[in-house]
């Protein structure tokens, strides 16, 4: 009797956790929801910004902005992304496991790591990597604010204008949708100079208060937003991933009631079989 | 009157994006009104209102934490700046980033080792379940 007792208490708390999951998957399908059209509402600036940047660029060929300048690579600056929760499958495993074969490589060339951590995740990860993390930020919430980077990512920018780190990248979650989130590791700086055609208008613009001011100012921003971009795509990435991981522990733990019921059922049937033959056996005694 | 298309947005979201028929602004050079048909410019804007009139003449105000212009004879694009931006500003923000990093670096020596103490104590309370069970049959 205590058998049956016992699994019956087990089906129920697992019944509990079926509808924790459960809540958590619709929250997260919610969240997901959200954050895409947030990805979305960040574009019209970077896009804008890149047009502009793109034309300030062509027309002034004679200044080299020092974010479009390559220089030889002795140390680069690596910015990871990362999630501030758990619970949200491989994600950020996937990141880190395709990170480390990158940084490697690097540091056999011999060149020096420097990161900024964005994310509790990203701050644990590189705890126990023990890289020379120069910032962190964290617990940006389901609607991350610039102001909450802008921080973080100074400190890189300020080592790219100071000559300690040559190339800046940045590392994290790409949502392709809702099934696959795909560990991208991009270059930031130097900007890559695109050479459209059509951007070589015959006019230019009038500049207050002057060209290069202007260009570097356009382009922190720019890579800054670009950063912000990342991060909100990466909690897109994080809840999808939460609303999969959660929809597989509710499936689960659905088929272990079911096995447990089927246990249950057998161990309750065994029970009043033997009640039944010990009560034949007792009258035929009689 | 004539009008022309004005954008205004930020990193985090599009803020209006109509057709107006003049906007105001401060600009780092100066107060700025640009009508339809203004010569390209672009310009930075010290933080301040912004001021639209729309193509009904109706007003509209918005507060906009520095950023820029960028002017095209029928377009008008505003990239603000979500929050107020001055270089020591900046600088705490980057010096708190900083400051956290190091924390990090710090406190990982002792961090690892709760972590490994945690891992050997699963791994001792394991055993010892398993002997228990061993020792019952």
């Amino acid at each position: 009797m205590a058998n049956t007792k016992e699994i019956r208490k087990q089906i129920s708390s697992i019944t509990n956790t079926q509808k924790i999951t459960k809540a958590m998957e619709m929250v997260a399908s919610s969240k997901m929801r959200k954050t895409q059209d947030r990805m979305e509402m960040g574009r019209p600036y970077a896009d804008r910004m890149l047009t502009v940047i793109g034309h300030l660029a062509n027309s002034n060929p004679e200044y080299k902005p020092l974010y479009m300048t390559e220089r030889p690579v002795k140390s680069i600056g690596v910015i990871a992304v990362g999630s501030d929760k758990g619970l949200c499958g491989g994600l950020n495993i996937n990141l880190f496991r395709k990170l480390l074969p990158f940084l490697k490589e690097k540091s056999d060339e011999g060149i020096e790591q420097q990161f900024c951590a964005i994310g509790t995740k990203a701050r644990v990860f590189f705890k126990s990597y023990g890289g020379n993390v120069v910032s962190a930020t964290e617990k940006l919430g389901d609607v991350p604010s610039m102001e909450s980077l802008v921080g973080a990512i100074k400190v890189l920018l300020d080592k790219f204008e100071a000559g300690e780190i040559d190339q800046i990248y940045l590392a994290s979650n790409r949502f392709l949708n809702t099934m696959t989130q795909e560990p991208e590791i991009k270059q930031l700086l130097p900007l890559q100079p695109e050479d459209t055609p059509d951007l070589k208008h015959h006019w230019d613009y009038i500049y207050e208060p002057d060209a290069r001011d202007l260009l570097d100012g356009l382009m922190q921003r720019y890579i800054e937003s670009l950063v912000l971009q990342a991060v909100v795509e990466n909690i897109a990435c994080e809840q999808a991933a939460k609303m999969i991981a959660m929809k597989n522990a509710t499936e689960n733990a659905g088929n272990l009631i079911d096995e447990l019921q089927l246990i249950y059922n057998n161990a309750r049937q065994a029970t009043i079989t033997q009640e039944l033959s010990e009560i034949v056996a007792g009258a035929e005694a009689l | 009157m004539s009008t022309m298309k004005c954008n205004i947005v930020s990193a985090e979201k599009e803020i209006f994006s109509g057709d107006i028929q003049m906007l105001s602004v401060t600009g780092s050079e100066g107060e700025l009104g640009i009508t339809p048909g203004h010569s390209q410019l672009l310009t930075s804007i010290k933080p301040g209102p912004v001021k639209l009139t729309l193509d009904d003449g109706s007003e509209e105000v918005f507060f906009a934490s520095g950023g820029f212009v960028e002017v095209q004879p029928q377009e008008v694009t505003l990239l603000s700046d979500v929050a107020e931006r001055a270089s020591d500003i900046d600088e705490s923000k980057a010096e708190r980033a900083r400051e956290l990093a190091l924390r990090d670096q710090e406190n990982a020596q002792s961090d690892i080792d709760f972590s490994k103490a945690k891992a050997e104590l699963a791994e001792a309370s394991a055993r010892l379940q398993a002997l228990r069970k061993l020792r019952k049959k």
